[in-house]
């Protein structure tokens, strides 16, 4: 009996054990197969041509420029519409909605937050877009704008959601003291409450980015896929093209092992690298207010 | 006598149904210590929630009654809240220190209500930190971040912070249940001194705390006022016989 339990007890540690360390694996194993296939680009094509400004692979110009900057103005576009109206809605339903307003809508918040991405890209083709066009008067609705407004979308539920939780997780004690010293509600949500949640925030935000840096079914079918590039805010109005979007396009068509394919492979690493990027930026940030929480506390 | 709150006939009733104050009526003197105390749930902090309209926030269901401080209802809903809670200060039973420096903590309170000059905010740092017996631990290293302060010096500073804006009345709601027995006597001196100055409302964490601090004291039992009366009485010579078992450790 007792050796049974032991059994038990064996099998199920090392099963919880696996899973856990099953998340290493599958990253590593994902960032060592990308690593075989995109490597082999540097060798392929020189490094000044793979930072050029024309990215026409069919006849071997593959400058990649265009399509970072094209992402990089889509996900700040999206970042401009969704951590300030996601941060807006959190406050708005943690700390001023009623409480029935509340449980309506965070459900239904989270909701969009699992609407597919192509059913938006569907809406941004037959609304939005033609609005855009008509409303700004520009030569094609399918611009950049068109898909930050999209992904904002897009990004909305993830940074709404999170940031509420941490904002619901500030005792109310922090909000009791600051009213009681006279503050306003106002007062209390930005002073008090929004800072104390600070490091859930910015989790919140940083997923929300990393969610719409990663998007691809959407800014294809909105942005209008010309690999020009953006240099400014005032690119918006004008046709791009994302990394993710000229992976997903070209992927299907290239030759298995031609310099193309290593060059979207070479994409796919430079997008990993920013999301690391933005991953490590903000774990580094809420660690280092920890390490000052603990100093200060010790 | 001068009586600086009148309470009549105050109900209250939150929206899940329970009632947590049942027809109270109570004079609190000015310049004395007050003490409300009684089992939990007895609509202690209820009222003293009332005090400075902090039950605004919670899910109060009804409110019935009047609440004169210097005459005038305070349940009005055109009242200035903030102006009132600058006036009624309150200190809760865990210290809450916001994420600022020693001296941020107490000038936040000033900053809100406006006041920007330098020098009055370094003469209520020192006048109300010396209020709450904390100047002498603190005043070299007022710039600290408040967090780093020991639990007790915490409660003495949320203290100090509330008469940094000069308030009449000072309610404190279990001030010292989570404090040593030295970091208790430091906060239960300070509230002498403090009487002389302001209308004090103290809700005790126990009976022998409202024993000896108390100029009056109200018991309460189930939302509500069984009896009020000098401390002395109450402590000595109760009239009701409840109050008389709760006082003697019968129950409670």
């Amino acid at each position: 009996m007792e050796k049974d339990l032991n059994w038990r007890e064996f099998i199920i540690t090392r099963l919880i054990k696996f899973s856990g360390y099953s998340a290493i694996i599958f990253v590593s194993l994902i960032f060592f197969f990308l690593l075989k296939e995109g490597l082999p680009t540097l060798s392929e094509v020189p490094l000044g041509d793979l930072f050029a400004l024309r990215w026409y692979p069919i006849e071997s110009y593959y400058g990649i420029l265009p399509l970072i900057t094209g992402s990089l103005l889509v996900t700040i576009g999206a970042g401009i519409i969704a951590v300030p109206f996601g941060i807006g809605t959190a406050i708005y339903l943690s700390e001023i909605a009623p409480r029935w307003v509340r449980n309506l809508l965070k459900p239904l918040v989270e909701l969009l937050g699992g609407l597919p991405s192509v059913v938006l890209g569907f809406l941004g083709i037959l609304i939005l877009s033609p609005a855009l066009r008509v409303s700004l008067n520009l030569p094609t609705g399918l611009t950049a704008l068109s898909g930050a407004l999209l992904l904002g979308g897009i990004a909305i539920p993830t940074v709404v959601s999170i940031a509420e939780d941490a904002l619901d997780a500030v005792p109310k004690s922090y909000r009791d003291a600051a009213l009681a010293l006279g503050a306003t509600r106002w007062q209390t949500i930005w002073r008090v409450t929004l800072p104390a949640a600070r490091s859930g925030v910015l989790t919140a935000v940083m997923l929300g980015v990393g969610r719409s840096i990663g998007e691809t079914m959407t800014v294809m079918m909105v942005t209008g896929n010309a690999p020009a590039l953006a240099t400014g805010l005032g690119d918006l109005f004008s046709p791009i093209r994302t990394m993710t979007a000229t992976i997903a396009a070209e992927m299907g068509e290239v030759a298995n092992a031609s310099t193309h394919y290593h060059v979207l492979f070479f994409i796919g690493m430079v997008l990993f690298i920013i999301s690391l990027i933005v991953n490590v930026t903000a774990s580094a940030v809420v660690f280092r207010q920890k390490k000052r929480a603990e100093r200060v506390l010790s | 006598m001068k009586n600086k709150i009148i309470i009549e006939n105050l109900t209250l009733q939150y929206s899940d149904g329970t009632e947590s104050l049942n027809d109270i009526s109570l004079d609190i003197p000015a310049n004395a210590t007050t003490v409300l105390f009684g089992p939990a749930g007895g609509g202690k902090s209820s009222l003293l929630r009332c005090l400075n309209r902090l039950n605004d926030l919670a899910d109060v269901e009804s409110v019935s009654g009047k609440i004169l401080l210097d005459g005038e209802n305070i349940l009005d809903p055109k009242l200035d809240v903030i102006a009132l809670r600058r006036k009624v200060g309150m200190v809760f039973a865990r210290p809450v220190v916001l994420p600022f420096s020693i001296r941020g903590n107490l000038t936040y309170g000033l900053e809100l209500a406006g006041e920007k000059r330098k020098s009055r905010h370094d003469e209520a740092v020192e006048r109300s930190l010396k209020l709450a017996a904390l100047w002498e631990e603190v005043h070299d290293r007022l710039d600290d971040p408040a967090i780093a302060l020991s639990g007790g010096q915490q409660q003495r500073l949320c203290l100090a912070r509330s008469l940094a804006l000069e308030p009449d009345v000072i309610l404190l709601d279990e001030p010292t249940s989570g404090l040593d027995p030295i970091s208790t006597s430091k906060v239960e001196n300070a509230l002498i001194e403090l009487k002389k100055q302001y209308t004090v409302i103290l809700v005790p964490h126990s009976v022998q705390q409202a024993a000896r601090t108390s100029d009056y004291a109200a018991f309460f039992l189930q939302g509500k006022l069984v009896e009020y009366a000098s401390g002395t009485e109450i402590f000595t010579n109760p009239k009701n016989q409840r109050t008389e078992d709760y006082v003697t450790g019968r129950f409670g």
